[in-house]
């Protein structure tokens, strides 16, 4: 690696060392041009092209989930997302405001983030899957002064409480009508300008709001400011081979960092042809679509790949994938299997890549052009130090080849998170020693390729989305029925892991079948099905340490045949 | 088995599967992911209970046929009795 005895500088004051080399983000600053002496994501996403001539290059084709299609230029993006600007201005928004997006993938989402950007306001985006409860809780934690979501989603899982967030000031409707209370987005759009001089923030000042999950306590607020930027452009390069005109489909859905990343900010930047698809996965649709579109780069998740798997080569068969230049994964590691029938049916493996949502950005990918080994999740992008990490009395010991350890990076790149909103300490406790710590154990080969290991901590990775126990114990300890919980996520061939709940009952409870239900179907409700577990047993007890903490860890090594490791904290056991 | 006995076999295992619908509301044409929220692990599970249940192998092509009750039973009455 080119950067590899070097310390990092982004060229903005993120934690870690003092640097020696201040031009390692020269090549990343090259692609991109700056807006009125500061930096402007949006700009570099929609201006700056249409200024330099490319506003009839396709940056959207969208495809609906009924068999709509729409194309969107860049021109035609950047009059939306002005318009959108101006909503928020007519409104008496101002930069350093919160828009929270919480909807499915259409054209006025990926406006709203863009306008919201060009207006100097911070955007979040919030998963529309996401029950009441993770909804409500994100919103309280951001302060949440706008929310953009659709009728539906507003009746059935915000109406109840949107008048207690004090900070929430307007909500628009995406459409031509709106509850009352609300402003719909259609009507206020046609009516606003397609012209807004994109507002001059600085490279410091916060862009991005994405919430991600913790151990314990509430989740934690990602703040990624305009600067990251640098890393959105560099990395599309670097790890999926983004250049203009490139046929892009990123699967994700924006209201993860990845559909924001890259299912936004890095693909416009790089000036691609970005396809959008509103529906959620089919096997047959997505391989038509691949075909029919001619998608040169896929950027999708292991879960998707394993049920394509699960059918076959067979299916495949009668499609033509000639296209495809590049494919690649992220949300968790790709087994060897994937990798290799991936090469068989679509003539190229998927391509798997390792970052989070603290990172901003891929960290260490198997790249375009480097020989793939199955399983593993490649090296670190040019400029990205990585290391495998044990804690020694208060510092950090960097392992050699073949140890499992943390994954740490040496802080630094521009896209890394800038602080987890009101969470000072939090943020602290990621950085030991000159490192950030990323929770995840790995392992480094001697050919230098990163192997994933598991979670350092008890978060749960299921689908590709990272969920803290905490937040779906709490949701069931509301339940009447249920005393305590614990939470744990076991192996599931498709979905890597699936949410699994261990709960003790009230008196006056009886465990059954009709209980169990009843539970889910209330843990449902209240957090939506991606986080709420797919299964509950019913314990007397719960294995507890003196201070009352619930062994998740021992719960897990049970369920998985482990050994139980250092059980002498153990009070209570589990019965 | 009537269509209307398939039709109850896959309510009863669509709230299994999601305990948080009311069977009592569910519309014929009601679509399993957007109407009812099943997530692709939902949806995955479904057809693994049906499997369990009625021994019909429904492969993910054919699961836009089983998106709303009213297909659903149309298609386990066919396969079903195949």
């Amino acid at each position: 690696m080119a950067h590899q005895d070097e310390t990092l500088q982004a060229g903005a004051p993120a934690r870690g060392p003092a640097t020696a080399s201040p031009d390692a983000w020269d090549e990343a600053r090259s692609l991109v041009e700056g807006w009125k002496g500061g930096l402007n994501i949006a700009h570099e996403a929609l201006d700056r092209h249409v200024n330099a001539g490319h506003g009839a290059d396709l940056a959207i084709r969208w495809l609906g989930k009924s068999g709509e299609r729409r194309d969107l230029t860049y021109a035609d993006l950047q009059a939306e997302a002005n318009r959108f600007a101006n909503v928020l201005a007519a409104h008496g928004l101002k930069p350093g405001d919160s828009v929270f997006a919480m909807a499915g993938r259409v054209p006025e989402l990926y406006a709203a983030a863009l306008g919201t950007l060009k207006a100097g306001l911070i955007f979040t985006p919030l998963f529309s899957a996401f029950g009441p409860e993770p909804v409500r809780t994100r919103m309280e934690i951001g302060s949440a002064n706008v929310l953009v979501t659709t009728e539906g989603i507003y009746r059935r899982k915000i109406a109840p409480w949107a008048g207690e967030i004090d900070t929430l000031r307007l909500i628009l409707i995406l459409g031509d009508e709106a509850p009352e209370g609300c402003v719909a987005l259609g009507p206020a759009m046609a009516a606003a300008s397609p012209e807004f001089e994109t507002v001059a923030t600085k490279p410091e000042d916060p862009a991005l709001i994405h919430f991600t999950s913790g151990t314990t306590g509430k989740p934690k607020g990602a703040v990624h400011v305009h600067n990251a930027v640098l890393y959105h452009a560099f990395s599309g390069r670097k790890a999926l081979g983004l250049e203009p005109g490139v046929k892009y489909w990123c699967t994700a859905d924006p209201g993860w960092v990845t559909g924001t990343s890259y299912g936004i900010i890095s693909p416009l930047v790089n000036r691609a042809a970005m396809l959008i698809d509103e529906a959620e996965f089919d096997l047959e649709r997505w391989y038509s679509t691949v075909q029919d579109e001619k998608v040169e780069i896929w950027y999708s998740a292991p879960t998707a790949i394993r049920m394509m798997m699960r059918e076959g080569s067979e299916v495949a068969k009668p499609y033509d994938f000639s296209s495809l230049t590049f494919l690649a994964s992220v949300g968790e590691p790709l087994n060897p299997e994937a990798v290799i029938w991936s090469a068989e049916v679509f003539g190229q493996p998927f391509h798997d890549n390792w970052w989070q949502t603290e990172t901003g950005g891929i960290m260490i990918a198997n790249r375009p052009g480097m020989e793939v080994k199955p399983g593993s999740m490649g090296k670190p992008l040019p400029g990205i130090e990585a290391g495998i990490v044990e804690r020694e009395d208060g510092t950090l010991r960097e392992l050699g080849p073949g140890k499992i350890g943390e994954l740490a990076l040496r802080p630094g790149w521009p896209s890394m998170m800038r602080a987890y909103l009101h969470e000072q300490a939090r943020y602290d406790k990621c950085f030991v020693d000159g490192w950030y710590l990323s929770g995840d154990l790995a392992m480094r080969d001697a050919d230098g390729y990163f192997w994933f290991v598991g979670r350092a901590d008890d978060l749960i990775k299921t689908s590709g989305h990272l969920i803290g126990p905490f937040e779906v114990e709490s949701a069931l300890i509301e339940h009447d029925a249920v005393a305590e919980a614990g939470v744990i996520g076991v192996p599931d061939e498709t979905a890597g892991e699936v949410v699994k709940a261990y709960v003790t009952l009230n008196p006056g409870y009886e465990p059954s079948e009709d209980l169990e239900r009843d539970i889910r179907g209330h843990a449902r409700k209240k957090l939506g099905p991606a986080v709420a577990p797919r299964e509950v047993v019913f314990r007397k007890t719960l294995p507890k340490t003196r201070s009352g903490k619930i062994m998740r860890r021992l719960l897990k090594a049970r369920e998985l045949g482990l050994p139980e490791g250092d059980i002498s904290t153990l009070e209570t056991d589990e019965t | 088995m009537t269509a209307t006995d398939f039709r109850a076999v896959f309510l009863d295992e669509l709230v299994r599967v999601a305990p948080d619908i009311d069977p009592d509301t569910v519309g014929d044409d009601d679509h399993i992911q957007e109407d009812l929220e099943l997530d692709s692990m939902d949806v995955l599970n479904l057809v693994a209970a049906l499997h369990e249940r009625l021994g019909v192998d429904i492969p993910e092509r054919d699961y836009p046929e089983i998106a709303t009750p009213a297909l659903a039973a149309a298609y386990l009455a066919r396969h079903a009795t195949a």
